[in-house]
């Protein structure tokens, strides 16, 4: 006979609370951990040189100054130019914004027609986008700058929106492929019915359906080209350089002293802006990447 | 008058894999056509070829007394319904319905009185302003119905529309389609693979296996004079019995003769037919074996049987024996006195008894 009054030992009290203790005591330190870093770029960014060499790294700011990050946005010099992160920063809005537009509306098509308009060689050509997710960029730079030369946008920033887009493109095909296969086909078949056509159907029927993955691409492709050093520091010259390039170029253009104050506020500007996308839109990251079919 | 939808030879093949092989189906104004057969039988295939969906290999379809082969789905006048349903997630039931009016440029005043009709007809006046995702199942169908209804087709497609409700509201919905289709007067091709939807709802019924169509007409000819083993077996539930036996020609028609296991085998005399001879399976639907003395006429012959299983289903009681080494099953009234393991004396109705070929499964007579 099997025993149906058997229940599992259960924990004392005073266990129970102690386990609980102990996992938030991990999970206190792991997040100190991880926190500490952005904690001393504050703290450092708001602090006086005197302050810095005098004074302990983790210390709070005895006194609170903003005149590094002053400097940092207007006044620190990159090379003999001395205008801050300022130009460079509008040089990535000018870069981001349209290559993340662009390469997302290009994924949506590309996913769409894969996904949904199957013809010979789809699967060929999906696997082929896959693969270019994972050549490393270094391999391109080489044939990429001969590309932008031949076209005569070399060094320019629609060149560089360029470079992203074609890059971004496997990515964001794969992102919006996935996302409209778990849409039936019944779907595409009803509004052909009702006499869509393929942009009508795109425009309609999909892209309204397409917020979750649109955030996620968003959100990917900008934390992907905002943050780009490489791209940005071979295919721009004096004048259209990113922000990164530009951040590079103040931490390593010294005149006597070390400003570590003002390299710190630089840095935490030039991140601000992905941060900021991930805050306003990150539950839509989450809610999208685990998105499942869309039920009619 | 000329069909509302006529198919000749039409073939479909996906790469050297042939689907479907020699369609030829017309149907004729107000006909309701069913496709019914097993799954992968070819019959959403075909139903995709009728709507445009799907390109075809050969042959030619002819829709409203136009020939519509190359012609686009849009332009083919048909409305469908889907297994899914296919609503557009987005958009509210009020721009479900009228999506293809506004695709077609058809004005606002007309859109919306059009839909006000549809609307009333299903009644789902209170469900204009939700999304799909806010609806039940059969509220979805009803919209799904509505998209059709709206556009005023020369014909309607539904591919298995009824297959994802619960079997409560199916039976409703099935019996709101037939309803529609009688208070409309239109013209429907309808795919299932359930035979009793097929059973009930169709004027004209075809059985389909393997992408070949295996008998084409009423749901009553269906019924009572398959044309092969396979419409015998598909159609009906439980379905026909098919108790080989052998046969002998006799001075008028012949003599069936049907080998049991325990005791001596039963002869029976079919005069209707003649040139049967040697092995045959004779088709016997369960209601046609009756309790003997139940049913009286010259063609229902009686015999004696061991009853292997009773199964008591409320309204009837099926009973299963053993004949010629396969089992036959009969629909015996509830208060039937048949006991596993004992003698019953049943008679066979030969007035509606079909003979298949035991080789190829064919109609003998």
């Amino acid at each position: 006979m099997t025993d149906v009054s058997y229940r599992p030992p259960s924990r004392s009290r005073g266990a129970r609370i102690a386990l609980r203790w102990g996992l938030y005591l991990m999970l206190g330190v792991f997040a100190f951990w991880y926190l500490l870093p952005l904690f001393v770029m504050l703290t450092t960014s708001l602090k006086n040189l005197e302050e810095i060499r005098s004074g302990s790294l983790l210390a709070l700011p005895r006194e609170i100054t903003l005149e590094p990050w002053k400097t940092a946005w207007s006044g620190a010099c990159t090379g003999i130019r001395c205008d801050g992160l300022q130009p460079f920063f509008w040089n990535s809005v000018m870069l981001a914004v349209p290559a993340v537009a662009i390469s997302t509306l290009i994924g949506a098509m590309n996913g769409y027609v894969i996904a949904q308009w199957r013809f010979r060689g789809a699967n060929l050509i999906f696997s082929l986008m896959l693969f270019g997710c994972f050549i490393p960029f270094q391999v391109v730079l080489l044939p990429m700058a001969r590309t932008l030369g031949i076209i005569g946008i070399a060094g320019t920033i629609p060149g560089l929106i360029f470079v992203h887009v074609i890059y971004g493109i496997g990515f964001t095909t794969l992102f919006f492929r996935n996302y409209y296969v778990t849409i039936p086909a019944e779907l595409t078949k009803a509004a052909k019915i009702d006499g869509a056509g393929f942009f009508r159907i795109f425009w309609s029927v999909f892209l309204p359906l397409s917020l979750p993955i649109i955030v996620v691409t968003v959100i990917w492709q900008f934390t992907q080209i905002w943050n780009d050093f490489l791209f940005g520091v071979s295919f721009s010259q004096a004048g259209t350089q990113p922000v990164t390039v530009a951040l590079n170029n103040i931490v390593n253009s010294t005149t006597g002293v070390k400003e570590y104050n003002v390299d710190m506020a630089a840095a935490i500007i030039a991140a601000l802006p992905t941060l900021l996308v991930y805050v306003v839109a990150g539950k839509y990251f989450i809610r999208g990447l685990t998105a499942g079919s869309v039920k009619g | 008058m000329s069909p509302i939808l006529e198919i000749q030879g039409l073939f479909k093949n996906y790469g050297a894999t042939e689907i479907l092989k020699d369609i030829n189906v017309s149907i004729n104004k107000g006909e309701f056509l069913v496709l019914v057969g097993p799954s992968g039988c070819g019959k959403s295939t075909l139903l995709n070829c009728i709507a445009g969906l799907e390109p075809i290999s050969g042959g030619s379809i002819r829709i409203g007394g136009q020939d519509m082969t190359e012609v686009s789905p849009k332009d083919r006048n048909i409305a469908m319904v889907f297994q899914s349903y296919a609503l557009y997630p987005t958009m509210s039931v009020a721009r479900n319905i009228t999506f293809g009016m506004q695709v077609r440029g058809v004005d606002k005043a007309t859109q919306a009185a059009k839909l006000a009709e549809v609307a009333r007809q299903l009644q789902i006046q209170p469900l204009l302003n939700r999304r799909p995702g806010q609806l039940s199942g059969g509220q979805r169908q009803r919209v799904a119905m509505g998209r059709a209804l709206v556009r005023d087709p020369a014909l309607f497609l539904f591919d298995e529309p009824l297959s994802n409700l619960d079997a409560k509201l199916r039976v409703e919905m099935r019996t709101e389609i037939k309803r529609l289709h009688q208070d409309l007067g239109a013209s429907m091709v309808y795919v299932t693979h359930d035979q009793i939807e097929a059973m009930t709802l169709a004027t004209k019924i075809v059985v389909m296996k393997g992408g070949v169509i295996q008998q084409i007409g009423t749901p009553h000819e269906i019924y009572t004079r398959p044309a092969n083993t396979f419409v015998a077996d598909f159609m009906g539930s439980p379905a026909m019995n098919l108790i080989p036996a052998r046969a002998v020609p006799a001075q008028e028609g012949s003599m069936i003769e049907i080998g049991c296991e325990s005791g001596e085998s039963i002869r029976l005399h079919d005069p209707r037919v003649t040139g049967l001879s040697g092995d045959i399976l004779l088709g016997l639907r369960p209601e046609d074996i009756v309790e003997a003395g139940q049913r009286h006429g010259p063609l229902v012959q009686n015999g004696s049987v061991m009853i292997e299983v009773v199964e008591p289903a409320g309204a009837d009681t099926f009973v299963v024996a053993r004949l010629g080494g396969k089992e036959v099953t009969s629909r015996l009234s509830a208060d039937t006195r048949a006991m596993p393991g004992k003698t019953l004396d049943v008679g066979f109705d030969l007035s509606r008894a079909s003979y298949f070929s035991p080789h190829d499964g064919a109609r003998m007579g």
